[in-house]
């Protein structure tokens, strides 16, 4: 783990794997230091935001020293939530996605459906999880050399090596597979967010 | 329960508290009062809790009609606000407790120095609260709507603290000049060459029109990457209000707050604190500098 500087009322702890990244953000939050505001997790990092009223810099850099990650090992979570999404497979882009994987449309939604996902971090809107294969080496796909200004909410897309599910209409330059009835965001429900970091997500072929 | 309406919104009001941290892992910014300086003493001038809810107005023309009896508080940006009851005009004096004596009108004119007035109703604005908060993240689109003429904004109740006695809280007016702004590395400050870090604190720096709640566009020279860097792609990782993120072309922006939760441009430095609440003032084409401040840890 290394320690970034951020500003006065932030460091930017930066891990050599997602996994790492993923676990420590899991053990601080557990853990609920009084004085972090915010935990933000990222591809590779947790950026811890304080408040300077209760803590200094200095003190969290210890705090965050004396408790490490709890999950030493650099696989990704097998335990924890599980959600399953049902997914018509019809995306505009299921034909780009086969080219770089190598195989036919079915394929690309039988592959899809049968890798096991975790939720790394959020991003780009509220509830926009972006999704990595626990344990399968998927290939990487290219973003849209141009994004599309209107992505349908619960378009299931690809880009690099994420999976995530618009979460409301919105402009957007990842590979479109399918489509879901599934809600990934409501403000006005108790858990608006249906996917938060460390959340597992199967996906199921439905017919549409 | 007392009601105000709004006769004109003016280019953009927003209702606004101090935000709702610590839902990041949802995907949601803290947003809030952009000057929460300004949010914070509106508030305590008609004795409510600074978290209340009140009114962000960008660059004037709001005109709210106030039953009489209502007490109110202009802070921010000054402009050239009048009361207007049965067809008097009295000026209305910036960070001052104002009570109407019947029903009024409210007229914020054109701004003079500054960007964003904050309006404080007595009691706050009792619009429904969306994840804890009643700010408007203009980014998600979540909370209040942005206020639309006719609209009626219900007040919220008596609070149990007076109006403070004070006749007048002096502070000055934001700058119309150069505006310092206090900064401290950020994480990615070795992306950058050591010509891009002389240039970012040495530029007089030109405050964009194309900026807003998102984020602050500063123009100037490029600030160049170390050749190793140029073109590399970062991992997305957490960002923060006053966070001066990089694009590939080398144009700074200091994120603001409804900035998105993570971002892939690397952060050379970061606003501190004290400075954020100037952000929020800044008009298009104000000089900017950026001064490293050192800080106890």
């Amino acid at each position: 783990m290394r320690l970034l500087p951020c500003g006065d009322r932030a460091l930017l702890a930066e891990f050599d794997a997602l996994a790492l990244a993923l676990s420590a953000h899991t053990t601080w939050s557990a853990a609920a230091h009084s004085g972090i505001v915010e935990l933000v997790p990222g591809a590779r990092t947790v950026l811890v935001r304080i408040d300077p009223a209760v803590t200094g810099l200095g003190a969290i850099e210890q705090w965050l020293t004396a408790h490490p990650p709890a999950d030493a090992e650099s696989s990704l979570p097998s335990s924890g939530p599980v959600i399953t999404v049902p997914v018509t497979y019809d995306g505009d882009d299921l034909a780009v996605v086969a080219d770089v994987w190598g195989c036919s449309l079915e394929a690309v939604a039988a592959r899809h459906a049968a890798t096991e996902w975790v939720c790394a971090f959020i991003g780009f809107a509220p509830g926009f999880g972006y999704l990595v294969p626990v344990d399968a080496d998927l290939p990487v796909v290219p973003r849209r050399a141009t994004s599309r200004p209107a992505v349908p909410p619960g378009s299931v897309a690809l880009a690099a090596e994420y999976c995530g599910v618009y979460p409301r209409e919105s402009p957007g330059g990842w590979q479109l597979i399918g489509r879901t009835a599934v809600s990934l965001w409501d403000a006005d429900r108790d858990s608006p967010a249906l996917v938060t970091p460390g959340t597992r997500v199967r996906f199921e072929a439905v017919r549409g | 329960m007392t009601d105000v309406r709004v006769i004109d919104p003016g280019p953009l009001a927003l209702v606004h508290d101090l935000g709702r941290p610590g839902l990041a892992s949802l995907g949601v910014s803290a947003s809030g009062a952009f000057d929460r300086a300004a949010h914070r003493l509106a508030n305590r001038l008609v004795g409510n809790d600074e978290h209340a809810a009140a009114i962000e107005c960008l660059l004037g023309g709001l005109r709210l009609a106030l039953p009489g009896g209502t007490w109110f508080a202009v802070t921010g940006a000054w402009s050239d606000a009048v009361l207007v009851t049965d067809g008097v005009r009295a000026t209305v004096e910036p960070h001052t407790a104002i009570r109407t004596d019947a029903d009024a009108e409210l007229h914020l004119g054109t701004v003079t120095h500054g960007l964003r007035s904050t309006v404080a109703l007595r009691g706050g604005l009792a619009v429904p609260a969306v994840l804890g908060s009643r700010s408007r993240d203009t980014l998600a689109g979540l909370g209040p709507e942005p206020l639309r003429a006719s609209d009626v904004l219900p007040l919220g109740p008596e609070p149990v603290t007076p109006v403070p006695v004070a006749d007048l809280v002096p502070v000055d007016p934001p700058t119309d000049g150069v505006v310092e702004l206090g900064v401290r590395p950020g994480p990615r400050h070795e992306w950058f060459t050591a010509e891009a870090h002389r240039l970012l604190l040495a530029t007089e720096w030109t405050t964009s029109a194309r900026s807003d709640r998102t984020g602050v566009r500063l123009e100037g020279p490029a600030l160049e990457r170390e050749p190793d860097l140029v073109g590399a792609e970062l991992a997305s990782e957490g960002m923060l209000r006053g966070s001066i993120q990089v694009s590939p072309d080398g144009a700074p922006t200091v994120l603001g707050p409804d900035h998105p939760v993570t971002g892939g441009y690397p952060v050379i430095a970061v606003v501190v604190d004290a400075s954020l609440d100037l952000l929020a003032q800044l008009r298009p084409g104000q000089p900017v500098r950026l001064r490293l401040v050192t800080g106890h840890r």
